[in-house]
């Protein structure tokens, strides 16, 4: 995020609207991808009539973001229904995310008709015995790499997110040339996330320590190696008086039964929409609150940690793991591969004699950190120009 | 004299927050705001209202400026804005799909 966009972002968080949501229409998806951390069972998705009426309460609300995700989007047969109206009539800023294995060219079309401003497409790997074994759907990688060439020939944004695992991380870099040669953006994220039910066994499916040393050690991704993988300096009084993320500030996430969480990786109930308001949950919610008030200075463990200022602490990570105002041993792990300093927590729990020998543990199983392949746009291009 | 149309582009996206409108271009996802006057010429941009009534009765009613000054300023401004597409502007009315303007808070 850069420029124009940061600068509505600090406003929006100033007047507490949140920008940017994240809306699940389905869970149901026609892909079985082995990390994927939801139930895809229908448990009563919201109606078209429903999502209208939520999409109308979001816009008064300020929402201006708005990313439709599952999921498969395209399983919903008001999808585009749903759509038009958050384009058209509402005229949101549209992002989806989606497997687009139902994308051909007809879709791909009305997608661009509609004016969406980008659309991010799971590709696992360049080879279809890898892709297709973690989507467990034969031809999953032929469908989605034709879905991306229609797409990128009706002039859309597309962007490539590329799932490190086990299974597939030696892939990422003919991923990336794939990306390179296709016209698109890629991004490359070592995040699992828990199931929601607090299943974290698909946690085992993450990239060990070496993998993530070669990750972060990677020019071509994180530019100079040396500053990325730098030990920070001792955080002054202001870093310890910021916001840990986003959730909850100036951004949140709706479920598909109306749900709606500080973020989709933090399943912290605050209320429904089917029973309240979309702003009566976001402004008066006692959980959203309490969310709210957590400041770097709050963090248990983490206020002492030499990786304060630089961690990627996700504060839903942390919820998963018993506590939010906790560490987030996936993100320590992350800060160990990084700079071969180990965590507050990890020497807690060593000295605690819970803890495993570093650099043989289950180290790097998660991160909220995006690592976005460079060059690349920034989320959304922000030049400013003020008529 | 001929006069000049204009109406909102259905491809960008816009929400007001706190009275300040956001549009972030279709074309390459750009982020624009808006200042008051490039505002109210946004909320009046309906396709069918010409230029010169939306400066008379919405830009002359809200700022101390003398008309013609103001219509040669405005179309100034909507040509700017048309260059970026933010709206579309025409010698003939425009119609328009829907009436949204993104106004929210």
């Amino acid at each position: 995020m850069n420029g124009l966009l940061e600068q509505m972002t600090e406003k929006a968080l100033k007047l507490n609207v949140p920008l940017s949501v994240q809306l699940d229409l389905t869970y149901r998806c026609n892909e079985r991808c082995v990390h994927c951390y939801l139930d895809h069972d229908d448990h009563g998705e919201m109606t078209t009539a429903e999502i209208k009426h939520l999409l109308k309460e979001m816009a008064d609300a300020g929402v201006f973001i708005l990313t439709l995700s599952g999921g498969e989007i395209f399983l919903r047969k008001d999808f585009f229904e749903l759509l038009e109206y958050a384009r058209r009539t509402l005229m949101f800023c549209v992002k989806l995310k989606t497997n687009a294995m139902l994308i051909r060219e007809r879709e791909a079309a009305r997608i661009r008709d509609l004016g969406v401003e980008s659309v991010q497409i799971s590709i696992y790997s360049h080879r279809p015995e890898v892709h297709d074994a973690i989507t467990l759907v034969p031809g999953s990688l032929k469908r989605s790499l034709d879905a991306v060439r229609f797409l990128k020939s009706q002039g859309l944004r597309v962007v490539i997110a590329n799932v490190l695992m086990t299974q597939n991380m030696q892939d990422y870099p003919a991923v990336r040339a794939l990306a390179a040669e296709l016209g698109v953006d890629c991004t490359l994220d070592p995040t699992i996330t828990p199931m929601m039910d607090g299943d974290r066994s698909v946690l085992s499916l993450g990239v060990d320590q070496t993998a993530l040393q070669q990750v972060f050690r990677d020019a071509s991704l994180v530019g100079d190696v040396e500053e990325f993988c730098a030990i920070s300096t001792n955080p002054d009084e202001d870093a310890l008086e910021n916001l840990p993320c986003s959730a909850g500030h100036t951004s949140c996430y709706v479920s598909p039964y109306g749900d709606v969480f500080p973020c989709v990786q933090f399943p912290l109930p605050t209320g429904n929409v089917r029973k309240q308001r979309f702003i009566d949950i976001w402004r008066h919610s006692d959980a959203m609150n309490d969310v709210r008030s957590i400041r770097v200075k709050d963090l248990t463990t983490c206020t002492s940690c030499s990786h304060v200022s630089s961690c990627s602490r996700c504060p839903g990570l942390a919820f998963l793991e018993g506590n939010m105002r906790g560490p987030s041993s996936q993100d320590c792990e992350r800060s160990y591969a990084r700079t071969g300093v180990p965590s507050a927590n990890m020497l807690a729990k060593k000295r605690a004699g819970a803890g495993q020998n570093l650099g043989q543990t289950n180290l790097g199983r998660a991160d909220l950190v995006q690592i976005r392949v460079l060059p690349a746009n920034v989320e959304t291009s922000a030049t400013s120009a003020t008529a | 004299m001929s006069r000049l149309y204009v109406a909102r582009n259905p491809r960008v996206a816009a929400r007001s927050l706190d009275g300040e409108m956001m549009i972030m271009s279709g074309r390459d996802s750009t982020l624009f705001t808006l200042n008051k006057t490039a505002t109210i010429l946004w909320q009046s941009a309906d396709g069918t209202t010409p230029l010169d009534e939306i400066v008379e009765h919405r830009i002359c009613q809200e700022f101390e400026v003398e008309p013609a000054e103001a219509l040669h300023d405005a179309e100034t401004l909507a040509r700017e804005l048309a260059s970026h597409e933010i709206i579309q502007i025409s010698e003939e009315p425009i119609p328009q799909p829907n009436p949204a303007a993104g106004e929210s808070r």
